[in-house]
Parts: C-alpha cells; structure tokens; sequence
C-alpha cells in the first residue's frame, strides 16, 4: 500500500485565509469603524451597538432554527410561522397569567409543537419541504390574524437583567452586560449549539444525516429519530425568537410583527455557511444595518427614509449574491429519507 | 470440521413484490476463509448480503454466527455479531475525516464530547496492525477510490468485525489497485477475518477465492472451488447454458475517417478541464476503444461529443464535415448514433411506450409525421418489426419501457439506434449492469455493425471488454488520452498501468 496520494498540504497561513479571510477583513473594519464613532460620539455609538444587539437576537436564534433543521437535511422556511405564532401564544399567555416566565414557555412549546408539525409532514410523510414550511407559515398568519383582537394589554415586559460590575466597562458592558434574559439565552444558545453539533456525539450523528443519510443508516443511526429531534428543538428556538419579539423586545403583539425575520435568518444561515457562530457573526451585520438605517433616519439626512429602509434588504441581496458563492449546504438537504 | 463455521445461512427467502430476491438459500461461511459469492446483476447476490447485514429483513430462514443462533434485525445487531459491510457504493460521509467517519455510531466520548484523540490513536493502532495505510485527518472526497475503500474496511474492522462482506469490491479499482486490495484480503484472513467477496468477474474469483458460491435467479446453483473449475464452467453456472466468452471477429477493414475530434477540452461544472486537448479519429468499420477507471473524463468527452455538453475549445469532424457542437439534432441525423452510460437518465423516456422510445430520434420525419400529425400506425409496425428483429422480451409495444429488464431496455436502445442509418456508433459503457446473455448479445451487434462499415467508439471501464471488442484503444487518464496503440500490441498489464498514470511521468 505505498501509494498514498491524499491531497496536496496546503500552508497554515493559505488554509486560514480562505477559510477565515472575508471574516477577518469585515471584522476587522467593523471594529475600526466603532472605535472611530465611539471616540466621536460615545453616546450615540452605544445606542446603535445596543440596537444592533437587539436587532439580532431573533435574527440569529431563527438562524439557529434553521440550520439544526438543515444539518439534518430538513429545510425549514417555517421559521417565519413559527416565530409569529410563538410571539402570539406567548403574548396571549401573558395576557391571562401575567407570568412571564410562563409566557416564554407557552412559546417555545408552541415553537417546538410547530417543529413537531414540520418534522411529521417532511420526514414520515415526506411531503415537499418547502410546500411544508409554506403551510406553517400561513397557518400562522392565518390563526394569528384571526384570533388577535386589538386592546389586549399585558403587565409588562421582560426587564434588563444587568450583570454586577461586568456592566462598567466601557461600550462593551452596557451593551452586552445590560440586556433582557432572551438576549442571553441566544447568546449562550449560539455557543451551546456550536458545541452540540461540532465536538459531540449527537452533533456528528446529525451532519452524517444531512450529508449521508444511508450511510448513517447502514451504521445503526437511525436517520428519522435524529431529524425530528433536530427539528423540533429548532422550533423551539424559533419559538424562543418569537417570544423575544412579543415578550422582551416589544411587551405586545401585532399582527404579522415577525415582518420577514423568519426570512431573513435564513439568509442569515446561508452567510454564516450553516454554522452557529457564522450565524451570529452574519445576524450582528444584519442587525447593524438595520440600527444604522435606524440612526439615519433620525439623524436628518437628506435621504428619502424609504431609501434608507432598505438597506438592511439590499444588504441581504448583496450578501447573497456576492459573499456566499462558496458555501455548501448538506448534501442529503431538502431529500426525504426512504429506507430502500 | 470440527471448528464451528463462521456463518451459517439457513433456508433464507426474501420476497419484493413481483420477484422471489432470495429462494430458500442456504451459504455457510468457514472461518478464515475467502468465500466467493458469484452470479449476474439481480441474482440475488446483494439482497443475501443486505439480509444479513440486517438492511432487509427476510420472509424466512435463520443464521448461525459461531455455531449460535443470533436475530439479526437492523445493522446494529449485525455489527453485534462481528459482521461488517463494504457496500458497492461507499457508504462515508465525503466530507467528514477519516476519523469521523470512522467513529460514526460507535463514538468514543470524553464526557459529553467526542474524544477525536483517542479515536486518532487506536485507528492508527488498527490500520498498523492490518497494514492498511490511511490519514486520520483525511477528509474523505480528497482521498482516490482505493483508498476510501481501505477506509471502508477499516471502519469495519474498528467494529471489531470478524466476518467482511465486501459487496463488488472491484468494481471501481484500477487492475494495481485490485492487485492490492486481494493482498489486503489474504492478509486478513491470516488474522482471522473471514471474507465473502461478492462479484460478477469470473477471473477475480478463481484468482483469490478458496471457495465459490454461484446464485442464479435467486437461488443457490451450486459450489465449487477454483481447483474444480474454469472461467467458461463458472459462466455456464451462471448462466444456466453455454456461453461464448471470447468475441469472434475478424480483422477490421478500417475505411475512411468516420469521427475525427481535435484538441477537444471540456471543463466540468466547477469550470476545471476535465477533457483536456483530446485528438483522436475513428475510421468506417473499426473499433476504437477508450479504456479508462471511471471518472477520469469519459462521461464528460461523450457527452460533448454527443452535443449533450459545451465544449471550451476544439472541433469535430462527422464523415468529413465539421459538426457544431450542443447540436443533438444535426449530429443525430448526419449519422451519430448514442448507446448512453446511463440507460434510464440519458437513453430512454421510462414511463413512454417502447413504440415511442424506438422513434425518439426519427419521430418528427416521415414517414413517422406528416406536416401536423404523426402516424401512430406506423410507429406501431415500425416498433413491432424492431422487437422482433432485435429479439426483445416484451408483452407489445405499447407497455412502458420502465417495465423491462435492463437487458431488454439495452436491447430496446441497440434497436432505436441501429436501425437507422448511421455512420458512427458512441457506445458508453454499453453492457454495464447488464447479464452475460445479453453482454454477449451486444458485442455480437456492435462487431457486425463494424463490419458494416460503421465506425465505433467503444467507452468501458472494463478492461476485458475493451481488450476483447477493440481493433485500436486509447487509454484515457485525467482527461487526457495518454497513449494510443493496437489492439494487437496491447498487453493487460501495461494497459493498467497507463490506465493508474504510472507511466505519465516517464514518457
């Protein structure tokens, strides 16, 4: 056996580039960008990173949703339905008990029953995924829209919960020390899955799913278990972001008030080439530009604010189409699994 | 025999709807042995092995593992047991390591997490020990065939298998390639591993096998051994009659140039070359056979030279006239005719009636279509006379083509194709998946369409057949053609070694 002709080494130093390269670069000026404002005007600075923060939560926890869905080769584009119900259900539990806590379980429940929905309709019916995820959605829309009365009121919403004197450091501590639980959760979340699915047991079951269902299958896995495990604790998450929106980020809810979120953290996912912290790097952009657009609109530019508006969707397009040429999905994504 | 067998398989039967996969067969394994499982595609040869490696359960029947009954129900119990499996398609994961997809369902954890360095180790440990040579930190698409499968072999040896099922483990290996992979195979068997070898090649067999097992339609016809038989006896088992092995021909009467392609390169979907600077000719009434593993741009020069796919640079000459590419249409009526590598995807329409598929390159001319309509009347006759005289089985023309064998379906194709008049024949891998009844069929149609006068252009990744069909064969290796020479001069071994790129460099 002398012919062992693996492929070419490649130096550290390349790997890391085109690995890491457009990473580093966009951080990289990002960073430079927030320390010239902070040095210009703190204040205001803090507000846009605050904003940014809270742009991105339900962005990056959708994100999440997605791409648990995805590495087990089951295309979520529910997550849009599934954050609006879950924004509902949680508000409407918040209207009755005025328990909060509760609030937030009656919409993760909700999310994750939902994912259960997607899980039965794609991977023991194995419907067309997207026609699946389409059915979420409007029912969704549908339910919410039909059972939202306007008047509710609720007790409040989900408070701050600053961390000791972590809060103290300049920019950094307000912005990231000083926020809701939801906020915390996602962020743990990102870290917790980015664990899960790259250094565990479970984590390299569920990749072999999404890549190579049979051969997972010929090895004792069972491939439905794993999907439906996946897609319900997606929607669960799912369901965490639609409570952050009705619970945490606005204390009431609106019709159709996920507003394309659900949407854009898939695109969120595809940047963030189907990994957790890629998806928290891109869900941060996403969420910066929308906090600009914000700013500027305040800030009396001479621009039409429609203009402005859709930075953060022309953002989208671009980052689409220029950025992520290269990533891959899952093999086996979007392929219902029949055993021969 | 004192010692207990191995495997012991049992009045095993398994039933699909509409076949009998497995009749009441029974097939013991001896421990340390190499038993070969031989017989034609749809044999049943690959259902057993599923059975037991627990993929499909059976209707009926039992196995012994050690002289003890054991319930096999699922891959688990079956790697429970000792048994592993080396499918025909790999089953890894291509983009995971060597390592993952070594540890994948038999993870060795640190806690929660995976423990990647110990995993590292004792594969290092396990592929010393074999003497099977493999990077851990490989990732598995980087890594040629040959290797992939050492790493297949392994994973089962990581599970502590004692009995392999290698399933057409030569199919997709160079002639060295297989060479190594038989001294793998008795190197495991000194270390106690038994070995089913599943394959339909009949000189693999009598070379490496101690014992033989030929299945036929499912059932078990017989056992034998190297030293009792021949390649023509082991053929006839298979077969159930006589069969010519050797094609008989006569000397070609080369003619005018029938296809001439000049510096033809093709880029693959990621823009690579894939062909590269190809230039070769096919004169009227030869045979020019392209050998060549699989993969290394075959499918990409057919399908260019058949207008299914651009070409970047290069030209083609059909009888003296230079072709435009991408143009199906033109290359079809001045004369190309196309027996494509895959029969279902490229070379029939399966839910359409056998009357239209025999009309789908003449379909629009008279005398089958008038200005407006076609003449369903005589794509009818048209269809009975070819089933007749092309010998396919079928109930009548108007069933679909889905419904026949695949050797029918060649068969059904050979008739479209040879029917018209033509000047060029492309066959891609004409007799794969095929049984040797009807292997022996298509060769006898494609020599006499040489004598006719009709140039040909033999693609096959099977040496033999090139070997026995060529008069002239252009190696093929990375999109290149590296060497053209006579059949006549053409030596086995030296066309493998052409055919694994060993003498690029020198020449």
């Amino acid at each position: 056996m002398q012919q062992n002709n693996s492929s070419l080494p490649v130096s550290p130093v390349k790997r890391f580039l085109s690995r890491w390269g457009v990473t580093t670069v966009v951080v990289l000026l990002v960073v430079g960008i927030i320390g010239w404002q902070y040095a210009k005007n703190a204040h205001i600075t803090e507000a846009v990173l605050s904003s940014t923060l809270r742009q991105s939560i339900p962005l990056v926890l959708g994100a999440l949703c997605g791409l648990l869905g995805e590495r087990a080769a089951v295309i979520n584009i529910g997550i849009e339905g599934q954050m609006l119900m879950a924004a509902f259900i949680g508000f409407l539990v918040n209207v009755w008990t005025g328990n909060l806590f509760l609030a937030v379980m009656a919409g993760i429940l909700t999310g994750a029953f939902l994912g259960f929905l997607l899980a039965f309709m794609s991977v023991s019916l194995k419907m067309d995924q997207i026609i699946g995820g389409t059915v979420i959605n409007i029912l969704a829309l549908g339910l919410t829209g039909y059972f939202y009365q306007v008047g509710l009121t609720t007790q409040g919403k989900l408070q701050p919960i600053p961390l000791g004197p972590l809060t103290k450091i300049p920019l950094i501590g307000p912005v990231l020390f000083d926020n809701p639980p939801i906020t915390y959760a996602a962020l743990v979340l990102v870290i917790l899955t980015h664990y899960v699915l790259f250094y565990t047991k479970w984590g390299l079951r569920t990749r072999a799913v999404g890549e190579h269902p049979r051969a997972a299958d010929t090895l004792g896995i069972n491939v439905y278990m794993v999907r439906y495990v996946n897609v319900i604790v997606g929607g669960a998450i799912a369901g965490l972001a639609g409570a952050f929106l009705s619970l945490e980020a606005v204390g009431s809810f609106e019709r159709a008030m996920t507003n394309g979120r659900g949407f854009v953290a898939l695109a969120v996912m595809i940047f963030g080439k189907w990994t957790p912290l890629g998806s928290l790097g891109a869900a941060l952009l996403f969420g910066l530009a929308t906090a600009i657009q914000t700013q500027l609109q305040f800030g009396g530019i001479n621009i039409p604010h429609q203009f402005i508006g859709m930075l953060p969707y022309l953002l989208t397009i671009i980052v689409l189409a220029g950025f992520v040429g290269r990533s891959r999905p899952p093999a086996a994504d979007g392929i219902p699994y029949e055993k021969e | 025999m004192n010692e207990p067998l191995a495997l012991e398989v049992r009045h095993v039967t398994k039933r699909f709807p509409g076949v009998i996969a497995n009749d009441d067969v029974s097939f013991s394994l001896r421990k340390g042995e190499i038993h070969a499982l031989l017989g034609e595609n749809g044999a049943g040869k690959t259902t057993l092995m599923n059975i037991v490696y627990g993929l499909y359960s059976p209707d009926e029947g039992e196995f012994l593992v050690d002289g003890k009954p054991v319930d096999i129900r699922d891959p688990h119990d079956a790697i429970r047991s000792g048994i592993g499996m080396v499918h025909q398609h790999f089953m890894l994961v291509p983009v995971f390591t060597v390592t993952e997809n070594m540890i994948l369902g038999a993870e060795v954890t640190k806690g929660l997490s995976l423990d990647l360095r110990r995993a590292r180790r004792e594969i290092a440990e396990l592929s010393e020990s074999y003497g099977l040579e493999v990077d851990p930190d490989a990732i598995v698409e980087e890594l040629p065939v040959g290797v992939q499968q050492r790493v297949e072999i392994l994973k089962a040896l990581y599970r502590k298998a004692k009995i392999l099922v290698l399933d057409e483990p030569t199919a997709v290996l160079t002639p060295q390639e297989v060479e190594d992979l038989f001294r793998v195979m008795r190197r495991l068997t000194e270390k106690g591993v038994s070995i089913i070898f599943i394959t339909h090649k009949l000189k693999e067999v009598l070379e490496i096998a101690d014992r033989i097992t030929v299945m036929r339609r499912g059932k078990v016809v017989g056992h034998t051994t190297p030293a009792e038989t021949s390649e023509n006896g082991l053929a006839a088992m298979m077969v159930g009659r006589e069969v010519l092995l050797q094609v008989e021909k006569n000397p070609a009467k080369p003619g005018d140039v029938a296809l001439r392609v000049k510096n033809l390169t093709v880029r693959d979907e990621r823009g690579l070359d894939i062909v590269h600077n190809v230039s070769f000719e096919v004169r009227e009434g030869e045979i020019l056979g392209i050998a060549g593993v699989q993969g290394n741009g075959q499918t990409e020069l057919v399908e260019a030279l058949t207008g299914l796919r651009p070409a970047a640079s290069g030209t083609m000459e059909l009888a003296g006239q230079v072709m435009p590419f991408e143009a199906p249409r033109r290359l079809i009526e001045r004369g190309m005719a196309h027996i494509p590598e895959d029969r279902h995807k490229h070379g029939l329409v399966l839910p359409y009636s056998l009357a239209d598929n025999l009309v789908l390159c003449t379909y629009y001319q008279p005398p089958y279509a008038s200005k407006l309509q076609r003449n369903n009347r005589v794509v009818y006759e048209n269809a009975l006379r070819l089933i007749d005289q092309f010998d396919v089985r079928a109930p009548g023309p108007m069933v679909a083509a889905a419904t026949l064998s695949g050797g029918n379906q060649q068969k059904l194709i050979v008739a479209r194709e040879f029917s018209r008049p033509i000047k060029i024949l492309i066959a891609n891998q004409p007799t794969r998946g095929l049984d040797v009844g009807s292997i022996e069929y298509i060769h006898k149609e494609t020599v006499k369409m040489r004598d006719q006068g009709i140039g040909v252009l033999l693609i096959s990744a099977e040496l033999d057949e090139i070997l026995s069909l060529s008069d002239r064969i252009a190696v093929m290796y990375r999109g290149r053609i590296v060497k053209i020479l006579d059949a006549k001069d053409a030596v086995r071994e030296e066309l493998g070694l052409w055919m694994a790129g060993a003498q690029v460099e020198n020449a």
